[in-house]
């Protein structure tokens, strides 16, 4: 399945300064539907080059760290349950605090 | 003629220092004069020059009563291209005029969103910092010009406000919003605008904005991005329903380490000035509710949608009734791990033993003793200005790097023909001198025990030792 993965805020320092990411990647055997969940997993071991405490904390992303598919909250699809289908766009962004 | 030319140059710099200080000084008594000024004229109302230039002295009842939108000539011909716009028109200028805005922050953010905001006629304009104005803040808070360098900030920002809006209340709040103040600075204002640096000021503000019902207008720039959303408003979500746990510290960088462009700040502050103006003049659709994203180097703008309020929401929820007095005595510097002061973090892990003072270093240079000075910084601020002679390798790649300490330290000795027994000394340097001893503690972990971290880092070099080697 192929997706688009953007990083913000500063996360894109964790997998060697690229912001955009396209790639592909399949649902767990036996499963029909990729999750986020599943994706996180996925984005931990194949893209995220340093630090992975800064993007991830249990099977989640760290406080701070907004998750967005397709332009929307993933609090409102379903958080680590939403399911993803083909040419989605995930962005996961840190806050910024500066001024 | 050489010496002659020095004099010149020596007298040039005297007189131009000397009327530098004039002029500061005459400005100053300027901007307190048009204070006074203005204090006058509030009691006179409006007895400015009308459109043609020329000063009428009004009728009072005339201005007053019988347009029926509360608007002064002097404000009609001010305002008149708001009151061109059909979607804004009388009512908004009316409604704007009529209300009061906070900014807390007159910095990157601040800077524009004050001109802009002083500009368009807001009723009460507040302002509350507590820094001073520095050389190197003025590439982007561009309220603040050279002549108020060494100066109050909010005073800065005040005098600015007022030479582009004379007839506008500007309250200067020249100390640092804290949960002791917040509570009675902000009951006097209708809008918010966050315009701070830090996380425990934003949790502050926004749970003081929950506290007494006030719409917040949040913005955020560091390096090349930028974030901005409304808070609180018209049953939105607030700060803590979208953050209910605090980043870790290590995930809070600031412009003092990391950088930003000038002009990225600038863009957030004018659009928080924008909503504010929105949510003030009641136009539009405000950001609540969703979140602008700005990438300054690929010029995109993406707005997403975020979550509705949260009942689970210790500030906002729907068991929360967070009170003025929990929020009084809420530890935010405790509760996010970090300082609401932006003073420089200080560390403290070595014993007296392993640390050096600049001073001692240089000493030790002066006397030529065998020594290898490895500085620790990334490489870009290496880039910027560095001491003669120093390695430069960076914090994380100083385990992997060690072998080329080990070979560098060697090739010292047998340069300088130290003495078998005794051997060439091991210095780190940084920029203030934390890293230095972050990597002094690696370094002695393995096996380099006699590794010194300078004191303070460059930064306290240029203050006891060079005050010609360049600060950033
Ligand atoms: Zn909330």
């Amino acid at each position: 399945m192929q997706l688009t993965l953007e990083f913000g805020g500063g996360l894109e320092l964790l997998c060697d300064s690229v912001k955009i990411h396209k790639i592909n990647v399949d649902p767990e055997a036996g499963v029909e539907k990729l999750t986020m969940k599943h994706l996180l997993a996925w984005v931990r071991t194949n893209l995220i080059k340093e630090r992975p405490e800064m993007f991830m904390k249990g099977d989640s992303v760290r406080p701070g760290v907004l998750v967005l598919v397709n332009d929307c909250d993933w609090e409102l699809t379903g958080q680590l349950d939403t399911t993803l289908e083909e040419k989605d766009v995930v962005v996961f962004i840190s806050t910024l605090h500066g001024g | 003629m050489e010496s002659n030319g020095n004099e010149e140059l020596s007298r040039i710099i005297d007189e131009l220092k000397s009327l530098k200080t004039e002029k500061s000084n005459i400005e100053h008594r300027i901007s307190a004069l048009e204070a006074q000024l203005r204090k006058i004229k509030v009691k006179k109302d409006d007895e400015m020059p009308n459109s043609n230039g020329s000063c009428t002295s009004t009728v009072k009842s005339f201005v007053d009563s019988s347009f029926g939108h509360g608007l002064s000539p002097n404000m009609i011909y001010r305002y008149s291209r708001h009151l061109l716009l059909p979607s804004f028109g009388v009512q908004g200028q009316s409604n704007l005029v009529k209300s009061s805005i906070l900014v807390v922050g007159a910095g990157g953010l601040g800077a524009p969103a004050l001109l802009y905001l002083a500009a368009c006629g807001v009723g009460r304009l507040g302002i509350v910092d507590h820094d001073i104005v520095e050389l190197n803040n003025l590439h982007r808070q561009i309220i603040h010009t050279e002549a108020y360098i060494g100066w109050s900030k909010v005073e800065s920002a005040a005098a600015a406000c007022r030479s582009v809006n004379s007839t506008i209340q500007i309250v200067e709040h020249k100390e640092a919003f804290r949960t002791s103040n917040a509570l009675e600075i902000m009951s006097k204002y209708d809008i918010v605008v966050d315009a701070t640096d830090n996380v425990p000021s934003r949790y502050m503000i926004n749970d003081c904005c929950v506290v007494l019902g006030k719409p917040l207008v949040s913005g955020a720039a560091l390096g090349m991005e930028g974030q901005l959303t409304v808070y609180n408003y018209n049953g939105g979500p607030c700060y803590r329903c979208l953050f209910p746990v605090p980043p870790p510290t290590t995930a809070c960088q600031r412009c003092s380490d990391s950088g930003v462009l000038g002009v990225v700040p600038g863009v957030i502050g004018c659009l928080q000035a924008l909503e504010a103006i929105k949510i003030a003049s009641v136009i539009g659709e405000p950001l609540s509710g969703r979140m602008l994203l700005f990438d300054a180097l690929s010029a995109r703008i993406r707005i997403v949608k975020l979550r509705e309020r949260s009942s689970q929401c210790k500030a906002c929820g729907e068991n929360a009734a967070l009170t003025q007095q929990q929020f009084q005595n809420f530890d935010y510097e405790k509760f996010t791990q970090s300082p609401l002061s932006t003073s420089p973090l200080k560390l403290n892990l070595l014993t007296p033993t392993a640390r050096i003072s600049s001073k001692e270093y240089s000493e030790k240079v002066a006397g030529r003793e065998a020594h290898i000075l490895v500085d620790v910084r990334p490489t870009h601020h290496y880039k910027i200005v560095s001491l003669p002679n120093s390695m430069n390798i960076p914090l994380p790649t100083l385990e992997d790097r060690l072998p080329e300490i080990s070979s560098a330290l060697k090739k010292e000795e047998e340069r300088r023909g130290v003495n078998t027994g005794s051997s060439a000394c091991l210095y780190v340097i940084c920029r203030r001198g934390n890293d230095s001893q972050r990597a002094v503690e690696c370094l002695h972990k393995m096996g380099l025990t006699s590794a010194k971290d300078i004191i303070g880092g460059l930064e306290t070099w240029a203050h006891d030792v060079d005050p010609n080697f360049p600060t950033y």
